[in-house]
């Protein structure tokens, strides 16, 4: 049995837009019957890491495995990079401009918030480049 | 009884097949086949969408009529809040009470007495920090049955109690029985509804066994009746026992005010309500305390079963509740009673997803992808499905044909003839 596989592009600064990648991953993952515990935890974690592209990142793709042992979503975008991953691991750190930040994103919850919710998570990030996370939630 | 009682249903006498229907249905449970609409009655939530929509009257709301009463010995009639904002003109909500006792009823419980005590019964368990937060209101079925098909991880955080119009029955059973030395079954006790959804929560209760009321009459038949008894009353006994905080219920909002909190939320309208689902299903909405949810514009005044505008209905109500005091009703001081609470929980219903086993729904998904692939995601529903990706997916599930879809067909068919059989708006060509 092979894989589905979906891609998505997230715009800059498209709020109109943002969560539309979230969205339809959770909606596939309801068509499929996956767990419903197991698919807020994607919706939740993908949600944030869409937010994260459209304020921080010049957009970026997201793409998402489905398997039935796994779901792998991969968020990848061009843009600043992490300088300092640790930091920003940190619950609370925000690095969300003051405009954002009223409008109730980027209250520093993003990145922790994000592992929280994934069984794995890897930070692949240069500065001036871009940031790739991976994602993975276990079906269990 | 049907495994899917809906009172919503369609008279195929009626149904030309116009699809105005599919398009507007959030659950995607109508298609239309052999020129009739057919409905996916698993998928259905009865919001009442399609009747108010369809504009041949085919889609309708099964009910008993008024006469249906006189099969019990005493009879109670149950309004619902949404009934008083209904008539132009009238100062006091006893006049409407009175009126139902001339129409054959012997008691006239209202329903918002049961919603004042559902009222203090929510505002104690939440206090008591009983549910998950937010807190979603469950008096509105149709989002009990919404959340239960499509959105099961939010069940922890509905509120298990009984709606106000089953606690008002109860209620008012119990009190005849004692009063009159009546047998149970001697009483009937009638809703005067304003929707198809509550008709379907009593035929089929999701939260027990039995119902406590043994039917309903919708808002939009009793109405003309009772515009003309309104003349006849002279003498208005003074039956009213509710205050703003139940007549408020009726309207989007009076459910959430009622609990007193500086932290809610209430939203209406079906699209609306399953946004904010999503919102809450993606942890956005965990600051709020208590979300109110109405699957009709304004709430109930807006059900498709009532005769007035819901924005006049609601102005009216706004005058009305002036001079009542805030509350009549509330449970006593002691723990909430436990018949006030659900008999049984709020069960997981996937009826939306593709299979019940994950690899075989999966590969129906990569073949949906790939015939949607092929289809023209134009979403024009002339096909009987209200999107290209609903017939892929009932392609696959072998409920329909590609070739339903008419430029497939026509790709069949040879090229230069067959341009004149593309709709008008798809042609590429004068
Ligand atoms: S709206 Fe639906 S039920 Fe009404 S006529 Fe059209 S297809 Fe039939
Ligand atoms: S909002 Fe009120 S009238 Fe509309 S479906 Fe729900 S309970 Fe019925």
């Amino acid at each position: 049995m092979g894989e589905l596989n979906f891609k998505y592009d997230v715009l800059k600064n498209d709020f109109t837009c943002a969560g539309e990648a979230s969205g339809k991953i959770k909606r596939t993952l309801k068509d499929l019957g996956f767990d419903s515990n197991l698919i807020r935890n994607v919706a939740i974690a993908v949600y944030e890491g869409e937010i994260n592209m459209v304020i921080h990142a010049d957009g970026g793709v997201i793409t998402c495995d489905i398997s039935p042992e796994a779901i792998t979503v991969v968020l990848d975008d061009k843009g600043p990079g992490i300088p300092d991953v640790d930091l920003a691991m940190q619950e609370g750190f925000s690095t969300a401009p003051d405009n954002v930040r009223q409008l109730g994103f980027g209250a520093g919850m993003g990145l922790p918030n994000i592992k929280k919710y994934a069984d794995d998570m890897l930070i692949e990030t240069q500065v001036g480049v871009g940031t790739k996370i991976t994602l993975k939630f276990l079906v269990k | 009884m049907d495994k899917y009682f809906h009172s919503v249903r369609l008279d195929t006498s009626k149904c030309v097949g116009c699809m105005n229907c599919i398009k507007r249905c959030p659950t995607e449970a109508i298609r239309v086949r052999k020129g009739k609409a057919k409905m996916i009655h698993e998928r259905c939530i009865d919001c009442g969408e399609c009747i108010r929509v369809c504009p041949h009257h085919a889609k309708y709301a099964e009910r008993e009529s008024l006469t249906s009463i006189v099969n019990y010995k005493y009879r109670i009639a149950l309004p619902a809040p949404a009934l008083y904002g209904q008539f132009a003109n009238l100062d006091d909500i006893n006049i409407i009470l009175n009126v139902l006792k001339r129409m054959g009823f012997d008691e006239v419980a209202e329903v918002s007495k049961g919603a004042e005590l559902v009222s203090h019964a929510t505002r104690k368990l939440m206090a008591a920090g009983a549910f998950r937060k937010p807190v979603i209101s469950s008096a509105c079925p149709v989002v009990c049955r919404l959340i239960r098909i499509s959105f099961p991880e939010l069940i922890p955080n509905v509120v298990n109690l009984n709606a106000p119009f089953e606690e008002a029955a109860r209620l008012a059973r119990e009190k005849a029985m004692k009063e009159h030395n009546l047998k149970a079954e001697d009483i009937g006790v009638f809703f005067i509804t304003p929707c198809p959804a509550k008709i379907t929560a009593i035929k089929q209760p999701l939260f027990g066994e039995k119902s406590n009321l043994d039917g309903a009459v919708a808002i939009s038949d009793i109405y003309p009746v009772m515009l003309q008894q309104m003349k006849k009353v002279t003498e208005i006994e003074n039956i009213q026992h509710s205050g703003r905080i139940g007549v408020g219920w009726a309207v989007s909002g009076g459910e959430a005010s009622a609990l007193l909190l500086d932290n809610s939320l209430h939203v209406d309208g079906i699209e609306n309500v399953i946004k904010i689902l999503e919102e809450i299903e993606d942890n956005k909405l965990n600051n709020v305390d208590f979300i109110e949810l109405n699957a009709c514009t304004e709430g109930c005044v807006g059900g498709c079963l009532t005769a007035e505008n819901p924005y006049i209905a609601k102005n009216r109500l706004q005058t009305l509740k002036k001079y009542l005091p805030v509350a009549c009703n509330r449970i006593g001081d002691d723990n909430v009673p436990h018949e006030m609470f659900w008999q049984k929980p709020l069960e997981e219903l996937p009826v939306m997803r593709l299979s019940g086993n994950i690899v075989d729904a999966m590969r129906m998904m990569t073949d949906i992808k790939e015939i949607q692939k092929m289809l023209p995601n134009l979403d024009c529903g002339t096909c009987g499905a209200p999107s290209c990706k609903a017939l892929a997916e009932d392609v696959v599930k072998g409920y329909a044909s590609i070739n339903d879809c008419i430029f497939m067909l026509r790709k069949q068919l040879d090229d230069s003839e067959m341009e004149s059989l593309i709709p008008a708006p798809y042609r590429k060509e004068e």
